[in-house]
Formats: structure tokens, sequence, C-alpha cells
């Protein structure tokens, strides 16, 4: 019973998509303010409808309810309950229900906080977004219904596939999706606005901070889905280039390119038209890469179902949204004035750099993902595009990122002065070259990667904390040091995320230059030596969880007779789902990780392992906490809060501009 | 002031990689497949790396658990004791598995515009900007030498 009301609420959800659509549209077109109006509760009913829908299919999951076929497929009675709610969207149909479900709540926000907002300019917002949820709903309802109902329903499910059983992948999507679809509100905005034909720094304004926490949604999704490869896949990479996590990292380039634009439009009213073209293709690469891990096009670890279907179901929504926005585009993107002008070298100049750079980059990305389709399509030739084309190809584009970085970060706005800007942070880059030179000397032997990424991350790092600390004016340190607590959260937002893709630039290079590994069978007892530290392997004991059996292998790590840590590493068997799994153990400490990976037994009773000593590895994942939490600073500012009227005066702390 | 900060915070950074760290010996992937001689082995993992499981969704046969993995990593260990370069070795498996085997696509033939994709998009990227910026600079002229003695005769008045 509650499952069809789900569903119920789902197809009345469809219906007021398709209203949300239309009547705030014609609303805002005849000027007619109570059809704008309707938007509102429109948008609040769509959103309450899907979540009563979600929560319908969350209760199926919650008490194993096997006469609806997804829980068959997805689910297993012995299932902790953690995992049968996280089993929701662990799957196709479920996983899109949570797409849509975000998709309205954003929406629903936008009619909630979007007060301020012009009228006409809500109307259509609210608009453009209830047409992607039409869109997505009757892909849902049409292609992939997660209610219906298997006919001969099973004594018990064939479980969660037992890699996704794990705290790090039960969020991970939920944080990607907000992600992706909260791109979709940047798209509503720039759609919007061509409708509306305007675009100003207030436009600028209402943009930004919806950019911005799809952003620090979308960095928290990559960093803990790339967390979860470090612990769960067993020997310690964290990207892999694999093609969806490219369709995650090319929205993330452009969201980070938006984000940047977007400030020029707010502080400078030019680069409009760029602006919107980067909010379209941005959204349009969250749908691309929805269309990449659905349609099974490209063959990946994520990809849950291949599906032709449902594939051109996608790719159609695809040409109409991104093709229809883009002829819009074509059509207004002349009328938008630019206002400001600005020198070759100046804040905007290299704004645009880091749009072009992370653009560009983004492009390269996808080439490389799609390469191995088109080449197989067009030339007949069956080849793989992995690790080694993006390394090379990407990396110097984060090198050139990097290197540009903290000059163009403190350059002024309209007109700089490099030269300047270079001589202010000379401390820094002293700094920077010496610890690379530093790396270089104790390393030997090894890639060139790892010096030169220590460079740019200690030039980073400090690159931002100079930043901060230039803003603080002229006048004695105690005085400047006030002056600091009282900067716009703006200004703290940039230079923590800033510093953070310092840190993780640093960390990554020196986790490159100095991981170390060892491989080995070692007996029950049996000591051994690694990178100075003594293992043992006391015991390997087979112990059953709730849905799994697990050979348990305990290691006691001491280092100069010091006991350090009794770790234990784990190989699973999920007998439902008839697959392994390996959970690393993992001895976490400020400057390194100790990871153990247990292998297979050997005839002779010794057992692999496989033993790597990773340092710094903590802060990869610190510094993109630093990044997201950068975010979070920027975005309680209280120029977002207090969002304003379309150019109040910035607020007295701010540099005159 | 910022100085000091910086000199302490360059110590603390600095101590990692002042500890003596030294790369332990290569090791194969399996005890057992591993080659006595450890320059032919960091040879194989250096090849291996770079080759795909077949079968599996997106691994290479270094990392991989599969069973055709641990056969081409001693097909490569084999060839390599054999006396094969990389360059051979990789052939090899070329010829045994096709193209689809190389995760680093070869640059050659159609691979071009996939190689050639990074340098060729970032300089059109740069040409487009330029000229946007150009376009936008003509429009917005800047005052002549001439305006600009004027509007400074109108200020100073």
């Amino acid at each position: 019973m509650i499952v069809e009301l789900g569903h119920f609420a789902l197809i009345l959800a469809f219906m007021v998509a398709i209203l949300q659509t239309i009547v705030p549209l014609v609303g805002a077109h005849k000027n007619w303010t109570d059809w704008m109006a309707a938007a509102n509760p429109l948008a609040t009913l769509q959103f309450v409808l899907i979540a009563l829908s979600f929560g319908a299919l969350t209760y199926a999951f919650v008490v194993s309810d096997f006469s609806v076929a997804l829980v068959v497929n997805n689910s297993h009675s012995l299932k902790p309950l953690l995992y049968k709610i996280t089993g929701v969207w662990g799957n196709h149909e479920g996983s899109l229900l949570m797409w849509i479900m975000i998709l309205a709540l954003f929406g629903a926000c936008a009619a909630w906080f979007g007060g301020n907002l012009p009228a006409t300019l809500q109307a259509r917002v609210l608009g453009v977004q209830g047409s992607v949820g039409v869109a997505f709903i009757a892909f849902t309802l049409f292609t992939s219904n997660p209610f219906l109902r298997s006919e001969v329903p099973p004594f018990n499910g064939g479980d969660l596939n037992p890699l996704l059983q794990d705290p790090g992948l039960a969020l991970h999507p939920p944080f990607l999706y907000l992600g992706y679809v909260g791109l979709s509100m940047a798209f509503s905005f720039a759609v919007a606005a061509l409708i509306e034909g305007k675009v100003d720094a207030a436009w600028g304004r209402w943009v930004r901070p919806w950019t911005l926490a799809a952003w620090v949604f979308l960095t928290i999704g990559i960093g803990l889905g790339s967390w979860w490869a470090y612990y769960e896949l067993g020997w310690g990479g964290f990207w892999f280039w694999d093609p969806v996590e490219n369709a995650s990292f090319m929205p993330w380039l452009f969201a980070t390119a938006l984000l940047h634009s977007a400030i020029v439009v707010e502080k400078r009213e030019t680069l409009k038209a760029w602006t919107i073209l980067l909010a379209i293709t941005g959204f349009g690469f969250s749908l691309m890469g929805t269309f990449i891990v659905r349609s099974g096009l490209l063959t990946s670890v994520h990809a849950f179902a291949a599906d032709p279907e449902r594939g051109i179901f996608l790719l159609l929504i695809f040409a109409v949204f991104i093709g229809g926005s883009l002829t819009l585009f074509a059509m207004r993107s002349g009328a938008l004035e630019a206002k400001g002008v600005f020198g070759l070298v100046s804040r905007e100049s290299a704004l645009v750099l880091n749009n072009i750079l992370l653009a560009v980059g983004a492009l390269v990305v996808f080439v490389g993902t799609m390469w191995p389709l088109l080449s197989e399509l067009a030339f007949g030739r069956v080849l793989s595009v992995g690790p080694p084309f993006f390394d090379a190809s990407f990396t110097p584009f984060w090198v050139a990122l990097l290197v540009l970085l903290p000059v163009g970060a403190i350059l002024p706005w309209k007109r700089g002065n490099v030269g300047r800007a270079l001589r202010s942070l000379s401390g820094v880059i002293v700094l920077a070259v010496a610890l690379g030179a530093l790396t270089w000397t104790l390393q030997t032997g090894e890639s060139i990667i790892a010096p030169i990424g220590a460079v740019l991350g200690i030039w980073l790092f400090f690159g931002a904390l100079a930043d901060l600390w230039m803003r603080t004016g002229r006048q004695s340190i105690g005085h400047r040091l006030r002056r600091l607590t009282r900067l716009p959260r703006a200004d703290w937002g940039k230079a923590v995320s800033h510093g953070g893709l310092g840190v993780t630039a640093f960390a990554v290079s020196v986790l490159l230059g100095w991981s170390s590994e060892d491989i080995r069978v070692a007996q029950i007892g049996e000591s051994f030596l690694h990178e100075g530290y003594t293992l043992t392997l006391t015991d390997v004991r087979r112990e059953q969880g709730p849905n799994y059996f697990t050979d348990m292998a305990i290691i006691d790590v001491s280092r100069e007779g010091e006991f350090v840590a009794q770790m234990t590493t784990e190989k699973r068997v999920y007998p439902a789902a008839g697959m392994p799994t390996t959970e690393a153990g993992i001895d976490s400490s400020f400057w390194r990780d100790i990871y153990i990976a247990l292998g297979d037994p050997q005839d002779d009773g010794g057992w692999v392992l496989r033993t790597y000593v990773k340092p710094l590895a903590g802060w990869l994942w610190g510094g993109l906490l630093m990044m997201a939490f950068g975010g979070l600073i920027s975005l309680s500012d209280r120029r977002y809060r207090i969002a304003a009227g379309a150019r109040k005066a910035p607020p007295a702390t701010a540099p005159a501009e | 002031m910022l100085r000091g900060v910086i000199l302490a915070l360059t110590m603390v950074l600095a101590a990692p990689l002042l500890a003596p760290l030294f790369a332990g010996p290569a090791h194969a992937v399996l005890p057992d497949e591993v080659l006595d001689d450890p320059v032919l082995e960091a040879r194989a993992r250096e090849i291996t790396k770079d080759l795909r499981c077949v079968v599996c969704r997106n691994e290479n046969v270094d990392s991989s658990d599969a069973d055709v993995a641990r056969d081409i990593r001693l097909m490569v260990r084999e060839r390599l004791v054999a006396g094969d370069s990389d360059e051979e070795a990789i052939q090899y498996m070329v010829d045994r598995f096709g193209e689809f085997i190389l995760l680093n696509p070869r640059a050659s033939g159609s691979n071009l515009v996939l190689w050639l994709a990074a340098p060729f998009l970032l300089l059109a990227g740069l040409g487009i900007a330029i000229m946007a910026l150009r376009q936008r600079r003509a429009a917005n002229a800047p005052l002549t030498a001439e305006e600009e003695l004027r509007l400074r005769q109108i200020l100073e008045d």
C-alpha cells in the first residue's frame, strides 16, 4: 500500500512539475503576477510529493518488502539497517529518485529563499527548474520506475553490491548528486537571464551562492569517492581516471570556473556571456555524467547497468536542454552588454586565464574519456585511454593553474602589475623554491613530479596566507591582526580554499614520491621490517558478520620496540552477492598512513600481505575538506544573506575596488 | 613577523622531508612472481602498470587480482627474462590482446587527434580570449593622449 502511495505521489509530482514549468513562464511573459506567484507553492508541493515518494521507497527497503522488484535485486533481510537505507540509492532507479528529489529541493529552496529576487526572474528560474524536473521524472516513471512489483516475491533478496556496503560510499552519492543537481540552479538562472535578456551585478550575486553550494557538495562528494577507493580497493590508489570519476571531475572543473567568473560578473559587470555559457556547459556536463554512468556507454567500475533504451532517453534530454539553451544563448547573448573595462594585466584577466585553463582542462578530460568510443566508431580502432594519457595531458593544466593562482589572487581589479605582485610574494617564492630543492635532493632517482608538486603546494598555501595578510593594511602588527579577524568571510573562504588546494597538491606529490610497498607471504607469528616498522602477523581468524564471512588478520605494529598499533585487515565474502571485498587495515597518523591489505592464503599456510607506508596520506583529504570548508565560510558571508537590492555599496571593510 | 611565521611553518613542513626515507626493494604483486633481478623486476612493474587487465572494468594488470592479469604479469616477466626490450615486450602483448591492452594509447595515426587535443584546445582557448579582449578594448577604446591631457586640465581646474 505504502509503495503504491509513493508511486502515486511521484505521478502527482510529474503533473505538478508540468504546471510549474508552464504557469510561471507564461505568467512572466504576460506579466501576470498571480500566475508568477503560483511558482512558489508549486515548487514546494513538487518537493513534498517527491520526498513522500522517496520516503515510501525507503520504507520498502527498511522492512525488506520483497514484493518490490528493486528491493529484491538490491537488498537482503540480513543486511544492517544502515545499508538497507543506503541501498535505496545504491542502484539506478533509487538513485534517480534521489536525483529528482534533490532537484526539487533546490527548486523549493529558490522558492523559499528567493523572496528578494525580481518577480519575473524568480518565476522564470522556477519554471526552468520545473522543466528539468519534468524531463527527469518522466525518465524515472517511464524507463526506470523504482516502484514496480515482482510477480512472485522471493523469500530473500540478492543483496546490495558489497562494495557499496560501506559508510564512505553510503554518503558519496548524496553529496555528489547535491553537487551535480546544484548546478541545475546555475543553469536555471542562466536560461532565465537569457529569457529576460538581462544580466547584472545582482544576477551574479544571486548565482554565486548556488554555484558555491553545488561546488562544496561536489568537492565533498568527489573527496568521499576518492577516500573510499583508497581504503576499499586494496592498494591505496586515490584517483584512477575512470570514466565515472571523470564524469564527476568535469562538472567540478566547470563549477570551479563558473564560481570564479561569477565573481567578475558581480564585481565588475563584465564576462557576462561567458559566465552564462559556463553555467550551461557546467550543467551540461552534469547531465553528460549521468548519461555516461547510466547508459553503460563506457565500461567502468561504477556503472550500474548497461541499457541502451535509457541511454537514448537521456541523450534526448541532454540534446533538448543543452541544445535548446545554447540556441537561446546564440540568439540572446549579443544583448548582454559588458560594462567594466580591464587591462590585460588585472584580476579580471587572471580570472579569464583561470577559466580558460579549467575549461580547456575539462575538455581534454572529455576528449580522453570519449576517445575509445569515437576511435572505435570512426576508425575501427579498439583501444583504451588510461591514467598515463590523463596524467600526461592534464598535469600541465594543474601546474599552470597552481603557478598562476597566488599571483592572480592578489592582482588588483582593472589594472595590475605583475612585478609588484611578485615582489610582495617574494618571501613565498623563495620558501617554495628552497623546499622544492630540498625535496629534489632528498629523493634520488624518483620522478620529477614530487619536487615540482611540493613547490607548488607550498607556494599555494603560503600564497593564500600572504593574500590574507596583505589585506590587513600597513599598520602595526597588532592592528593588522585585529583587522584579520574582521576581514569579510568571503576573503577567509578564498584563502582557506586556496590553501586547501595547496595542501592537497603537496600531499599528492609527497604521496607519489615516497609511498613504499612491501609484498610478501607471511606465516602466522612471523615478523618483518618495513620502513622502520616491525610488523607481526599474530593471527588470522575466520569470523562471521551479519551478512558476510571474513578472514581477519591481526597485525601488531611496533617501532624500535615501542608499540604503535594493533591493526586488523580483512578479506570478506558476501555469499548472497557472491563477491569478495578487501577491507584494508589503515593506521592513520598525522605524518603517514600504514596501510595493510590481506591477500590469499598460500599452500604452506602463509598469507599474502601487502604493506604500504604512505606519507601525508591524510593531508590529501584534509586539503579537500579545507577547500570545501572555505566554500562554506564564503557562503556564510553576510553579503549573501542580506542578498540585496542590486547595487548596494560594498561593506565598509572591503578595500575600494 | 610574516617571515618568522613562514620560517617556523617551513620547519614543521620540512620535518617529514628530512626524515631519512629509503624506498624498499621492488616487489611484484604476488611474492612468487617476483624476479630475482631487481632491475628486470622494476622494468616489469613499470610495463604492467600501463597494461590493462583485459577482463576487468578499468584496472591495470599490476594491481588486479584477476587470473588473466596474473598470466599477463608472468608473460611480461618471461619476455624480459628472455631478453626482450620494454618495447618488444609491450608489442608482444599488443600482438596477442590488441591495442586495447595499452592504457597509454599510442601517439600514432588517428590517435594524434587525442594527443594533440590538449595543446590545440589550449591555443584555441587563449586565441579566442585574446581576440575577444582586443575587440572589447577597441570598443571601449582608452582615451587618446589628447583626451587625457584635456581630462587632466579639467580635473586640475
